[in-house]
């Protein structure tokens, strides 16, 4: 059977000017089995399968499907010869209906010009029960979920009769729960003999789902594996080429004065729903407490409260013994709070800004940045370069533009930002997000040596291995409330129980 | 994959190829790309359409061309065959008067490039410069007799805070209940106008009080007239205004790239919530840009009265019944927004325009009616091109890829 290959990829070479991306990688699939793509951003993997859908033309190599060699110069004849792609941006249109995006381009017709929509309805029923995506093909899609959405964009590619599916970081935008839903799906499409590709950098994942693993470093293939006999350790060593530690080290807290005080905090979101209802806490210097829940449980709302970005309702919050009058992030600021923001490229970082102009963002109207109004565009230049080499910021000067980096660089220049204003209280929401294995274990290195120096540290996150490797208290939050404070050893289950609000259940 | 801090920076990794990013920002980035090429590439296909367009309303590509030939010697433009400083011959006076207009718009340029840098889209141009122009009118008229200097800097900081402050209608509309400026800056230029045609009017308290017949105002006196430092008996000379102009460009450009209000300005134009995050008050920032946009508008309207018009005629002068306010709009789109680029667009507006209207629109080579057209041919089919921008733009990056492919022996790497 090892010879029955949906797909060869043959010393494919792509160059873009000045990289090169691909650098004879080679990479095979074989029919009904999940196969990963790992390595870090910026590895490749996203250009390797751009060549193969088509996007790119390869500068040299040979591609094989099912056997004969194939060269697609668009994406159209890749989805003809039965290759399907889910990006981790979908594609969808958020006005229409499940039904009508899936039949989007391919429209079964009646009467040569109008939409069949009882028949686009009833083959799209049809998929959805065959491999149980549980999806409502009537429903308009800005009102389903993201897992759904996603789900969504699985069932477009196999309408187009896709027999090889290419998921690009499919769990990136997914809850834990909807990853493990999506992972049955995997599962039962795999039972239907399709074969997918499966990109990541997250180890735990591709150790779970898939059967043989490729690791990618610096556009070359390193290894491939099968799963039986990988550990997270021996990919990480392959993904960066050096051996990762993947358990933050750290010594025990000595937390000192409080630093962040909440009392009875009550916040409402934009549309006026009360997300956070009545929230205390407090965080020590030199310690970092964990807020852990599902998204959506008011943790946005009580960051922005913090950072004087969103106005509060009832309830006082302190920062180095100064209460936030009113809500202003000026105000905020000034007192003490360090915010790594959980988008960081809608709010963390001007894209359009250079490096420079980025580390200047909260400070451009101060010494040294600027005096009387006055900008002096040499100062910023200068404090980024030492940042730039303080942080190992990659991929561009002090005048490169933010937007130009990788996200794991981004993500190093917001925190640079922010810790280099030697703040109180360092909120660090979803710092990781996106990043791969070197960003995040450099991020976790980073946090715990922050707290040594006395920092207040609130960390905020949807990954639930994060908060448990960090914190040194882990506080619970659903619908908006605390409903669980742990400082010793505590399961991960416990924890998942209380996220799901299942303490009051237990009680009751 | 590359050392820190080394220039030129590398491109970006090609895994960032297809990341999201909002539409502004792609544009940004590709504009940056763009450089001046496309502005001008933009310029070229608009002059060769609009040649086609009049080639084939007049049967002959020879006289369209006649036409342009037309244009360009009424913009002055052959008065660098034969420089000289006499007013009296017809290239320098024509020259002149093209800096006359470039310099109003070099000033509406300006003014709706620095909401646009705000990430707001002033179309109010016309009613500041209304503004300006009736309130350097008035205080023109107010302090006759008093010494040139003060009377001439009273009406001139006069008008542009009258302006300024009726811009900010529009910013404190935008930034309390939400009103977007595209539609208050419309209702304020209509405002604008018929509140000046009411001052001016039959019994308007700002009318001709020799005429009290005619829709006029009176004349600025001497002493607050700008004085020409090109000119010659019995002609109109240019006027210092084009110095105040410039000085502006300078102005816009230091506030926008060494001062913190233009620092402000670009974050909140970029992305208001990243600069929400950094401490920036944006509402603030919606007023003041928008006041600031309204002042260099507002300025165009000073100049022109006190330099040229020195009164306001209600459908006599063409100053009523101007466009500069509309046409700043394609000078700063075609400038990029950015103070040179602005100045640059401006003096290819003011020479089409003069050119046009009196070199053209004097001879008879082409139907008059289709003459004065021609400046609103161009302008319309620039900013249809600017709109299309992305267009051209790949049409020059694919002509750049297929350079660098045919010119790169194969299997070169970095």
């Amino acid at each position: 059977m090892a010879d029955d290959l949906v797909l060869e990829m043959r010393d494919i070479r792509k160059e873009f000017p000045g990289v090169v991306a691909n650098d004879a990688v080679s990479f095979d699939v074989r029919r009904g089995e999940v196969h990963a793509l790992l390595g870090e951003n910026g590895a490749g993997k996203s250009t390797l399968m751009n060549i193969l859908y088509g996007l790119y033309k390869p500068d040299g190599g040979e591609i094989r499907l099912n056997g004969k060699p194939v060269s697609f110069s668009s994406a159209r004849e890749a989805i003809e010869a039965g290759i399907g792609m889910v990006h981790q941006h979908f594609m969808l249109i958020p006005v229409m209906t499940v039904a009508e995006n899936i039949v989007l381009g391919t429209e079964p017709v009646k009467g040569g010009v109008l939409l069949d929509e009882a028949s686009a309805d009833r083959r799209v029923t049809e998929m959805a029960r065959t491999f149980n995506f549980a999806v409502d093909p009537d429903a308009l899609v800005e009102d389903i979920s993201v897992g759904q959405q996603q789900r969504v964009e699985i069932m477009k590619a196999l309408y187009r009769n896709a027999d090889l599916l290419i998921l690009d970081e499919p769990t990136a935008v997914l809850t834990p729960q909807e990853a493990s839903d999506l992972f049955e799906i995997l599962r039962s499409l795999q039972r239907e003999g399709l074969s997918i590709i499966f990109i990541s950098h997250k180890l735990n994942e591709v150790l779970e789902i898939a059967d043989r693993i490729t690791v990618l470093r610096r556009g070359k293939t390193i290894e491939t594996v099968p799963r039986e006999g990988a550990t997270e350790a021996s990919l990480a060593r392959a993904m960066v080429g050096r051996d990762v530690l993947l358990r933050v080290e750290k010594a025990p807290a000595t937390p000192g004065d409080v630093l962040l005080e909440v009392r009875d905090l009550h916040v409402r979101d934009d549309r006026d729903i009360e997300k956070v209802r009545g929230v205390s806490l407090d965080v020590r210097a030199g310690e970092i407490v964990g807020i852990a829940g599902v998204d959506g449980n008011g943790q946005t709302e009580l960051i922005d409260a913090l950072a004087g970005l969103r106005a509060i309702e009832s309830g006082s919050v302190t920062i180095a013994g100064r209460e936030l009058a009113h809500s202003n992030a000026r105000h905020a600021l000034d007192a003490g709070i360090g915010h790594i923001p959980e988008d960081r490229q809608r709010r963390g970082l001007v894209l359009e800004f250079s490096i420079a102009e980025n580390i200047a963002l909260h400070d451009y109207a101060k010494p040294p940045d600027a005096r009387w109004g006055w900008i002096f565009p040499k100062r910023m230049v200068q404090r980024a370069r030492t940042l730039i080499r303080e942080f190992d910021v990659r991929g561009g000067g002090p005048f490169t533009a933010a937007g130009g980096l990788s996200g794991g660089n981004q993500q190093k220049l917001v925190a640079a930002r922010e810790i280099s204003r030697d703040p109180a209280v360092l909120i660090a929401a979803q710092p990781t997000r996106g990043l791969d294995v070197g960003a995040i274990e450099y991020l976790h290195r980073r946090l715990v040596t922050e707290r040594d120096k006395g920092r207040a540290i609130l960390l905020v996150s949807l990954e639930l291995d994060e908060i448990l490797s960090l914190s040194d208290r882990i506080l619970v939050i659903y619908e908006g409330e605390i409903v669980g404070e742990h400082s010793g050893e505590v399961s991960e289950e416990q924890i998942g129980l209380e996220m799901l609000g299942g303490r009051e259940r237990e009680a009751a | 994959m590359t050392a820190p801090g080394k220039s030129p920076s590398p491109p970006p990794a090609p895994e960032e190829f297809g990341d999201p990013g909002t539409l502004a920002a792609r544009l940004a980035v590709k504009q940056r790309a763009g450089g001046i090429v496309i502005p001008i590439l933009t310029v070229v296909f608009a002059l060769v359409i609009s040649i086609a367009v009049v080639a084939a309303t007049q049967h002959s590509v020879h006289t369209s061309l006649v036409a342009f030939k037309e244009i360009f010697d009424g913009a002055g433009l052959n008065w660098i065959a034969h420089p000289t400083t006499n007013l009296q011959n017809l290239a320098a006076y024509n020259l002149s008067q093209t800096l006359l207009q470039t310099s109003t718009l070099i000033l509406t340029g300006l003014s709706v490039a620095f909401a646009f840098r705000c990430g707001m889209f002033n179309i109010g141009g016309q009613g500041q410069y209304f503004v300006g122009l009736i309130v350097a009118n008035w205080l023109g008229v107010s302090f006759a007799g008093m010494s040139p200097l003060p009377h001439i800097l009273i009406a001139m900081v006069g008008g542009t805070l009258a302006a300024a402050a009726y811009a900010g209608i529009a910013g404190v509309l935008k930034a309390t209940v939400g009103a977007h400026e595209v539609i208050t800056t419309i209702m304020l230029n209509w405002i604008a106008f018929w509140t000046v045609s009411w001052l001016i009017g039959a019994g308007g308290p700002l009318q001709n009080s020799t005429d009290p017949t005619n829709p006029v105002s009176n004349q600025v006196a001497p002493s607050a007239r700008l004085p020409d430092f090109w000119g010659a008996q019995g002609f109109q000379g240019v006027h210092i205004g084009l110095f105040v102009a410039l000085a502006c460009v300078v102005v816009f450009w230091i506030l926008i790239s060494r001062t913190t209000l233009g620092y402000e300005v670009r974050a909140v134009g970029f992305n208001p919530d990243a600069a929400a995050y950094g401490g920036i008050n944006v509402k603030k920032n919606f007023i003041r840009a928008m006041a600031i946009s309204g002042a260099f508008a507002g300025l165009a309207g000073v100049i022109d009265m006190l330099g040229g018009a020195t009164n306001y005629q209600y459908g006599q002068l063409d100053v009523p019944f101007s466009q500069v306010g509309f046409i700043g709009i394609a000078v700063a789109l075609l400038g990029r927004n950015t103070a040179l680029g602005t100045l640059l667009a401006a003096i290819l507006f003011g020479g089409l325009l003069y050119g046009s209207f009196h070199g053209l629109g004097s001879s008879s080579v082409i139907d008059p009616t289709l003459a004065s057209n021609i400046p609103y041919i161009v302008q319309g089919l620039i900013v249809l091109f600017i709109g299309a921008d992305v267009l051209l733009m790949s049409v020059w990056g694919s002509r750049k890829k297929l350079r660098w492919r045919s010119s790169k022996p194969a299997g070169a790497s970095a």
